[in-house]
């Protein structure tokens, strides 16, 4: 007999409860798994030398410094060009633009440059800025490769946060006189800051983990930079690149160190963009 | 006295502006702050800014259609010389992939198979697991165990691919090799590969899917009006009955958009896949070592010249279709879902 107070038991019901806590704690499972793996194996090969020496024959080293550089000139190119343009690209979609025809097709190119696989941004970006721009495998190539991958992400995070904030802001800077571009200046993006700040996060997150989109174009060079400028117009492999270069030829001791070193990247990433998406929700309760 | 003197110039604004010399020099500096301060004053350089501000942020929209255009053209201007050269035909639609053999042959019907087939099938094992994890993450979860497996999840779509091949090749491939060697046991016909086989690939390409079918699934799950739910709770129904015949039926818009976003990044991995897959171009079996799309590219670019290299293009550019075809598909989901 059914009766209100006791639930009935379903079998199927049950089951489908089984299959929902399996799948969830997989995701989970599999982290632990990967970054415990990863540590065990690798953590052995990370210490000051490798970390600070240069891979040499001669001298019998195996090191990931150049590496490092490398990626963080990458980094700091890449951003230095992506930044600006994609917040630009957002601001005038979400402040100049009128919705119409073009909007729309702003917004369906951004959407498909997101979708393009990075082995396509590769090709595109060894014939385009390589060729036919004349600079060849360098770290510039790569730079300006992966800004066009990471436009897309930028964009759509300083569209979101602008969108929170209150439309009184803006009618109540301009009330008072100011300009747009004063507007957008001192009042839009200050309050879009900490989204902005996600974004740019998310990104670096996105070209530390690259390699597709690399490897064509910023080539495999792991030397210490000789001058500062120079670098730029020169080939240089980030982590990433060593990491599949090492697995290839089957260094395994040095994929491990590199990936360990890569996670470690990775968590702090991660833990910075979750803190800087706490300030924005801060932000949020206090309007 | 001065300010009173700038109020009523205000109202005349092209004799000030005559003026501003002699005005400046009468009354020194204070004057001259008082113009700056004037709403007139700058008046042209402000629009003048303006304008410019404003040119610029249409040009920074416009570089995301540059970006796509040019890609395109580029696609297609170095993917069509070895369409033309080997012919439509024998690239599409011949299986021998010999390219550097001394009679080379260019087909790549097996290499398309194999994309086609992996990814599908990493859809079919990533998707009902994704899809039941924003489930959980949405509906089932107890507050705790939610801060566990959403920073889970997001660590996830945060490790570089290249590490989940590293560890497809240490963990996977010795295990399927293993399993290989059981079920081959006195086959001569079979070609050992060593575990890296389709299989493989497609266990690291169902991994890979997972967080963006788990995000793009749970914000549609999310965005189920709540009376959907009530009103079936109302009606007797179990909370898991709920779930699979009203909430995931609502949010099936989204749970597609999910799908064909994972098709998308499962077709287009190329560097964790590309030593896990094996290196010889097969007919996509499980235990065959396999060649997707995007691993010939990365594995053959390398040394390839001349014809050969062409036609890594035209497999760039036979990726670059299958993408477009998943976008524009994409687009259409959404549209449908917002109509809705």
């Amino acid at each position: 007999m059914n009766s209100l107070t006791k639930k009935k038991f379903r079998l199927f019901d049950f089951v489908l409860y089984g299959l929902i806590y399996i799948s969830a704690f997989l995701s989970v499972l599999l982290v632990a798994g990967i970054i415990g793996y990863v540590f065990i194996k690798g953590i052995q090969t990370v210490n000051f030398e490798f970390l600070t020496t240069v891979t040499s024959a001669l001298k019998g080293t195996v090191g990931i410094a150049g590496n490092i550089v490398n990626t963080l000139y990458i980094i700091v190119l890449t951003l230095f060009i992506a930044t600006p343009i994609g917040i630009g690209a957002a601001i005038y979609l979400n402040e100049y633009a009128k919705p119409g025809k073009f909007v729309r097709l702003v917004e369906f190119t951004t959407e498909t440059l997101a979708g393009i696989p990075s082995i396509i941004f590769g090709l595109f970006g060894w014939v385009f800025f390589g060729n036919t721009f004349g600079l060849g495998y360098s770290i510039l190539t790569g730079a300006l490769t992966l800004t066009l991958m990471i436009l897309p992400l930028i964009t759509r995070n300083t569209q979101e946060a602008l969108k929170t904030v209150p439309a009184s802001y803006r009618s109540g800077a301009l009330g008072i006189g100011a300009t747009k571009w004063y507007m957008i200046r001192t009042i839009l993006l200050p309050s879009a800051m900490p989204g902005i700040v996600t974004g740019v996060i998310l990104a670096i997150g996105r070209i530390v983990g690259e390699s597709a989109a690399l490897l064509f174009t910023a080539g495999s060079g792991y030397l210490l930079p000789k001058s500062f400028f120079g670098k730029i117009f020169e080939s240089g492999g980030t982590l990433t690149i060593q990491l599949y270069l090492s697995m290839q030829k089957g260094e395994y001791k040095t994929a491990f160190g590199i990936a360990c070193v890569l996670l470690i990247i990775v968590l702090l990433i991660n833990i910075a963009a979750k803190y800087m998406a706490g300030k924005f929700d801060v932000n949020k309760e206090k309007k | 006295m001065s300010g009173a003197l700038s109020l009523i110039q205000i109202k005349a604004p092209k004799i000030l502006i005559r003026n501003d010399i002699v005005c400046k020099k009468e009354l020194n500096g204070e004057m001259r702050d008082m113009n700056k301060e004037s709403i007139i004053g700058s008046s042209r350089t402000k629009s003048t800014i303006e304008t410019a501000a404003g040119f610029i942020f249409a040009v920074c929209g416009t570089i995301g259609i540059v970006a796509v255009v040019s890609i395109t053209l580029y696609m297609i201007l170095n993917g069509l010389p070895a369409i033309q050269e080997v012919g439509l035909t024998e690239i599409l639609f011949s299986s021998v992939w010999t390219p550097t053999a001394a009679d080379p042959h260019y087909g790549i019907l097996y290499i398309i198979f194999t994309s086609i087939v992996g990814t599908f099938l990493a859809i079919l094992i990533g998707v009902p697991i994704g899809v039941l994890s924003a489930v959980f993450l949405s509906e089932v979860a107890p507050k705790p165990l939610t801060k566990i497996v959403r920073p889970a999840v997001e660590l996830l779509a945060g490790i570089p691919s290249v590490i989940y091949g590293l560890l497809g090749i240490m963990i996977l491939n010795p295990l399927m090799y293993q399993i290989e060697l059981k079920i081959f046991e006195g086959s001569t016909t079979h070609q050992f590969t060593g575990g890296s086989n389709l299989i493989s690939a497609v266990l690291v390409l169902a991994i890979m899917i997972l967080p963006t079918v788990i995000n793009i699934s749970e914000s549609a799950l999310r965005s189920v009006p709540n009376y959907l739910k009530e009103a079936s709770l109302g009606l007797g129904a179990s909370k898991i009955q709920t779930i699979f015949k009203v909430q995931i039926p609502a949010a099936k818009s989204g749970i597609v958009t999910a799908i064909v976003l994972g098709v998308g990044r499962a077709i287009g991995e190329a560097m964790a896949i590309s030593l896990v897959a094996g290196s010889s171009v097969n007919f996509p079996l499980p235990f065959n070592s396999v060649r997707f799309l995007t691993t010939a590219i990365v594995s053959e670019m390398g040394y390839a010249v001349d014809t050969h290299r062409r036609v890594l293009f035209t497999i760039g550019l036979v990726l670059f279709v299958f993408i477009m075809i998943i976008n524009l598909n994409l687009n259409k989901v959404l549209k449908k879902g917002e109509e809705e």
